[in-house]
């Protein structure tokens, strides 16, 4: 028995690949074998799909405004969570466990809940349409999850380091860049890892904070599926298009990503 | 862990954060509060309701209807993808080559914006052009999930169980990879056997790490909203309406806002209290 063992995952990743696989297959065909024949591959096999998205400024524009606005976001939550982080994790101060716990709520915010008075706030504040909106828009789930994440990596280095460090001489911003930030490199590798995934998946809070000049690719696509008519080579080379920098991310992280779910964050 | 020491100032380190997150929830939340108690008819008139609004939800078919395929749902995926993903880490290799290659295949899906994975579903799953409804209904079983909605229900959960069980797989693998390997010589030692070691070597070494995925996995399907949306639209009919497609429904497609609001306060508090509850519950376990 022990030998077949092999089977389930190899089972579950062809199961992960199939839906990939048909997305992939569809954005290669035209839209008159997809409509007209049922085929296992492109019989027509064409770029004219990404040939429309890459000469089509309102699409490519859509993939620039998520990428502007998930870096922002990743940038915003790590560089804000850092010091955060490192107050939970080495003092005791007033207030410091239900602080911690507030912020986790915030994790558990429908989104839902929350879109309408976003809405409303970043349209006050001026924002609206701006992918720095989105950007703070998805801070409220990132940063606690920052804060979290950090936090464990961040009890995991002997406070001895940090003493050390002072009797040396050190100021404490010098030891926080030059000496404890590449320590924990790996920890704020996965943290800025969940940021840019959390943010690049999100897509509510995302659509409705914006309406033509940061359109993130997403919604774009939503667009597409409902006003001309059912463009579905389009909607999947598109769809296929958002998979690649997930996908170049996970690469780089990937043994970074163990060791951040092991610490028992997330 | 180190000892931590008494410093005030630990605030100022905390600040960013705290105003941060405090524009962000406090101000939309007072927003949704304000709401929730007001009636308006336009012009930014508003007239107060008290509780009104809550005894209404509280009191609507339509919110109980939500409310019982929200937790269906959840139950449903929590019982599959929880022994699914335990059952996939157990099987997975323990080093080399292959560890790389499944971290990565398997982490895909979650990374892969929800709306495109619900139109990705979407075309996986037609009955004329899908590959998984070609196969349904070649198998001699009718099936179509723009309008059945027992087939509605089979794609959506399909579709957060290929979407969500690798979550589980990863923190689960974290977790086993965690244990030293003396425990299982000496479990060989004794005789124990595969099950004896899953129960009370793996199993026990997994609880944290499994605590958060549920817990996670809890939270996140709960709040679910793009993925169905785009795949069946909270159809056919309602049938796949839950919660956070119903409050959108009221709170932008009708701008019913006092409704809304008190819907949101009871959905974000039903959230709170559960997490709260399977917190306590599982760290109350892990004390005895």
């Amino acid at each position: 028995m022990k030998k077949f063992t092999w089977l389930v995952p190899t089972i579950y990743i062809l199961f992960l690949m199939l839906p990939i696989y048909w997305l992939l297959n569809m954005s290669f065909k035209t839209t008159n074998e997809i409509l007209g024949v049922f085929t296992l591959w492109p019989q027509e096999f064409t770029f004219e799909n990404y040939i429309a998205i890459f000469t089509d400024s309102t699409w490519y524009n859509g993939y620039i405004n998520s990428v502007t606005y998930v870096v922002i976001n990743t940038v915003i939550s790590v560089s804000a969570a850092l010091p955060a982080a490192y107050a939970f994790s080495r003092y005791r101060f007033l207030g410091d466990k239900h602080l911690f716990f507030w912020l986790l709520t915030n994790r558990m915010a429908p989104p839902a809940v929350f879109a309408l008075p976003f809405f409303q706030l970043y349209s006050a504040a001026n924002l609206f349409d701006t992918p720095l909106a989105v950007a703070l828009a998805h801070g409220l789930f990132n940063i606690p999850l920052a804060v979290w994440i950090l936090e464990g990596f961040m009890s995991g280095v002997p406070k001895e380091l940090d003493e050390t460090a002072y009797v040396d001489g050190y100021s404490f911003p010098r030891f926080f860049v030059k000496i404890f930030m590449p320590t924990i490199a790996a920890g704020i590798g996965v943290t800025a890892f969940f940021c840019f995934m959390f943010s690049w998946v999100e897509l509510l809070l995302a659509k409705t904070l914006t309406s033509v000049a940061a359109k993130p690719i997403a919604a774009i696509m939503t667009r597409t599926a409902s006003t001309s008519g059912y463009e579905l080579g389009l909607l999947a080379a598109a769809g296929a298009l958002t998979i690649i920098p997930g996908a170049i991310v996970i690469y780089f992280v990937r043994n970074h990503i163990a060791k951040g779910f092991a610490l028992g964050r997330v | 862990m180190a000892v931590k020491s008494n410093n005030q100032k630990a605030w100022l380190f905390v600040l960013p954060v705290v105003l941060l997150v405090a524009f962000n929830a406090l101000i939309p939340l007072m927003t949704v509060v304000n709401y929730s108690v007001q009636e308006t008819f336009g012009n930014n008139v508003f007239f107060w309701e008290g509780v009104k609004w809550f005894e209404d939800v509280l009191h609507s078919e339509r919110f109980h209807a939500s409310l019982l395929r929200q937790l269906s749902f959840t139950g449903i995926i929590l019982l599959i993808e929880v022994p699914l993903g335990v059952a996939i880490a157990l099987t997975m290799p323990k080093k080399g080559f292959w560890v790389s290659v499944c971290l990565v295949l398997m982490a895909l899906p979650l990374l892969i914006p929800w709306n495109v994975v619900g139109a990705m579903w979407n075309i996986f799953a037609l009955p004329e052009i899908g590959l998984l409804g070609r196969m349904i209904n070649g198998l001699g079983i009718d099936y179509n999930f723009t309008q059945n909605p027992t087939a509605a229900w089979f794609t959506t959960i399909l579709m957060d169980v290929w979407h969500w069980t690798s979550l589980v797989v990863l923190l689960a693998y974290a977790g086993l990879r965690s244990i030293p390997d003396a425990y299982f010589q000496a479990a060989k030692i004794d005789g124990a056997g595969t099950w004896a070691v899953f129960r009370y070597i793996q199993l026990p070494k997994m609880k944290r790490v499994l605590t958060i995925a549920i817990l996670l996995r809890f939270m996140d399907s709960f709040m679910i909203y793009t993925e169905p949306f785009v795949l069946t639209g909270g159809g056919p009919g309602n049938t796949t309406t839950f919660l956070s497609i119903d409050l959108v429904k009221i709170a932008l497609g009708q701008f019913d806002l006092g409704p809304a609001a008190a819907m949101s306060l009871i959905y974000f508090l039903i959230v709170l209290l559960m997490c709260w509850v399977f917190y306590t519950l599982m760290m109350k376990n892990e004390d005895q």
